[in-house]
């Protein structure tokens, strides 16, 4: 790898999820390649979370702007919808920061080949509460902060909290 | 007098609106959207016909895009206030199935895309959505149909999700990098919005006797649209021979043993209802909708219309 790629590189790491301010998009998985092509021509490859996920082109328009700032001079964001991201992609750093800022991280996403038996029950996680670490928890809704978590509270310490759903 | 006279730049500071299009990629209709397709390998696969695959594209976009707007329609409607956020995640998951699916149908062939006035700033796939008549949408009726209670919003979700699915896990192994794609992101969506359904069906169902007769009655209404989705409209079939679609007739089997399982867990009878015939034995794939449609479309289409090189 090229110094000025491993620039971009550095640069485009340090770009954050818009609704997750303590991931970068390495962390969270969605940045997949940045490669510069001649002098300062930027290729950057980003997989979406969510099919409508209202947040990507937040995270376009962010790495955009952060490589233009940092001095190149053309940037460009392609898609990279195969395979498709899942909550496992999520690095242990990334987990570590979500723990830390209260968000419980995402257990192992179940497995989507083949047919995808149906489930009558609602869907059982094993959660610990990232205040206190109780297994204690309860789930109050399956959407919390944001439709891509669940909300859940501890009953040990009673704090309520967001959890990462798995996909 | 002079101090009273602002300078363009302090008005621009004053506005509340300047820089409303300054960084405009996340409004809807009308902005200098990014192409949802760049850097995706849309290359036509070895011996597919390019208006076939298109208006395959075409057919599921539309599915989605109608299904997706009926679903909306629930926002700050629901029952409570998490059913009301499922709905809309669903509506919301849809939608970017149809965005990217439309961009694919325009992408393998320009020719379905609508002309728009020159400097009109609409992406093909905002075109294909808001310029076309009802007519020219190939949605199955069941998406369309006017919104009814929480019941119906219920079975509607299941019959559309449980057959979507059983289409979107064959259609992970298209030929085509774009709708294996969409299929493989979609069976996790879809596998959530059917379990969503499926669970309320079986609550309803077995919940009071008021909850138990509407979902029924909305099952009873729904169910004449059901055979109508496994019905193998010719592009369907010749999207499969190709090696790029599914025969929806493929998946009927698998489909039904699915909602069975529901209609058992609900303790519900399969339903009698006689499938809705359509007009000389065209239904929805063949542009052929009720009225329903018009009035959606009228509504959801108007603003683009009254403003094609609208920026917002």
């Amino acid at each position: 790898m090229s110094r000025t790629t491993e620039r971009a590189r550095r640069v485009a790491e340090r770009v954050t999820d818009p609704e997750l301010p303590m991931l970068s998009l390495a962390d969270l998985g969605v940045l997949r390649d940045v490669d510069v092509v001649g002098d300062s021509h930027v290729v950057v490859d980003i997989t979406p979370t969510y099919s409508g996920c209202p947040a990507m082109a937040a995270m376009r328009d962010d790495l955009v702007r952060e490589l233009t700032g940092a001095g190149f001079d053309r940037v460009e964001v392609r898609v990279s919808l195969q395979p498709a991201w899942t909550t496992d992609w999520i690095t242990p750093a990334g987990r570590a920061a979500l723990a830390a800022a209260g968000i419980s991280p995402p257990g192992p996403a179940p497995s989507t080949s083949g047919p995808i038996p149906l489930s009558l029950l609602p869907t059982a996680r094993q959660v610990r509460c990232p205040q206190c670490g109780s297994p204690a928890t309860e789930l109050v809704s399956e959407f919390g902060s944001t439709a891509c978590k669940a909300q859940y509270r501890c009953t040990e310490c009673l704090e309520p909290f967001d959890h990462v759903k798995e996909i | 007098m002079a101090d009273h006279i602002h300078t363009s730049a302090e008005d621009e500071h004053d506005s509340a609106y300047s820089g409303l299009l300054v960084n405009d990629a996340h409004w809807a209709f009308g902005t200098d959207f990014e192409d949802p397709l760049a850097g995706v390998d849309t290359t036509i696969p070895d011996g597919v016909d390019a208006a076939t695959l298109s208006t395959y594209a075409l057919m599921l976009g539309d599915d989605s895009l109608v299904m997706s707007h009926r679903i909306a329609e629930w926002t700050s409607n629901a029952p409570d206030l998490e059913d009301d956020i499922a709905l809309s995640n669903i509506a919301l998951d849809l939608l970017g199935q149809a965005r990217l699916l439309l961009a694919r149908a325009a992408k393998a062939d320009d020719a379905v895309v609508p002309a728009l006035p020159e400097g009109s700033p609409a992406p093909p796939e905002d075109a294909l959505a808001f310029f076309r008549e009802a007519h020219q949408f190939r949605n199955v009726r069941l998406a369309e149909v006017v919104n009814g209670d929480f019941a119906e919003a219920t079975v509607r979700v299941l019959l559309f999700s449980v057959w979507r699915l059983a289409v979107f896990e064959r259609l992970r192994e298209s030929r085509d990098h774009v709708l294996s794609a969409v299929a493989a992101k979609g069976v996790k969506e879809l596998a959530y919005h059917r379990d969503y359904a499926a669970r309320w069906f079986v609550t309803l169902a077995r919940g009071t006797d008021e909850s138990r007769r509407r979902l029924i009655t909305a099952y009873d209404a729904l169910w004449p649209l059901w055979p109508e989705l496994f019905d193998a409209h010719p592009v369907e079939a010749a999207a499969a021979e190709a090696g790029v679609g599914v025969d929806p007739a493929t998946v009927r089997e698998a489909a039904e043993a699915v909602l069975d399982q529901v209609l058992t867990a609900a303790d519900v009878e399969r339903s009698e209802a006689p499938r809705r015939s359509g007009v000389l034995g065209r239904t929805g794939r063949d542009g052929m909708h009720g009225e329903p449609l018009s009035r959606m479309l009228a509504e959801m289409q108007s603003v683009a219309r009254a403003h094609p090189r609208g920026q917002w």
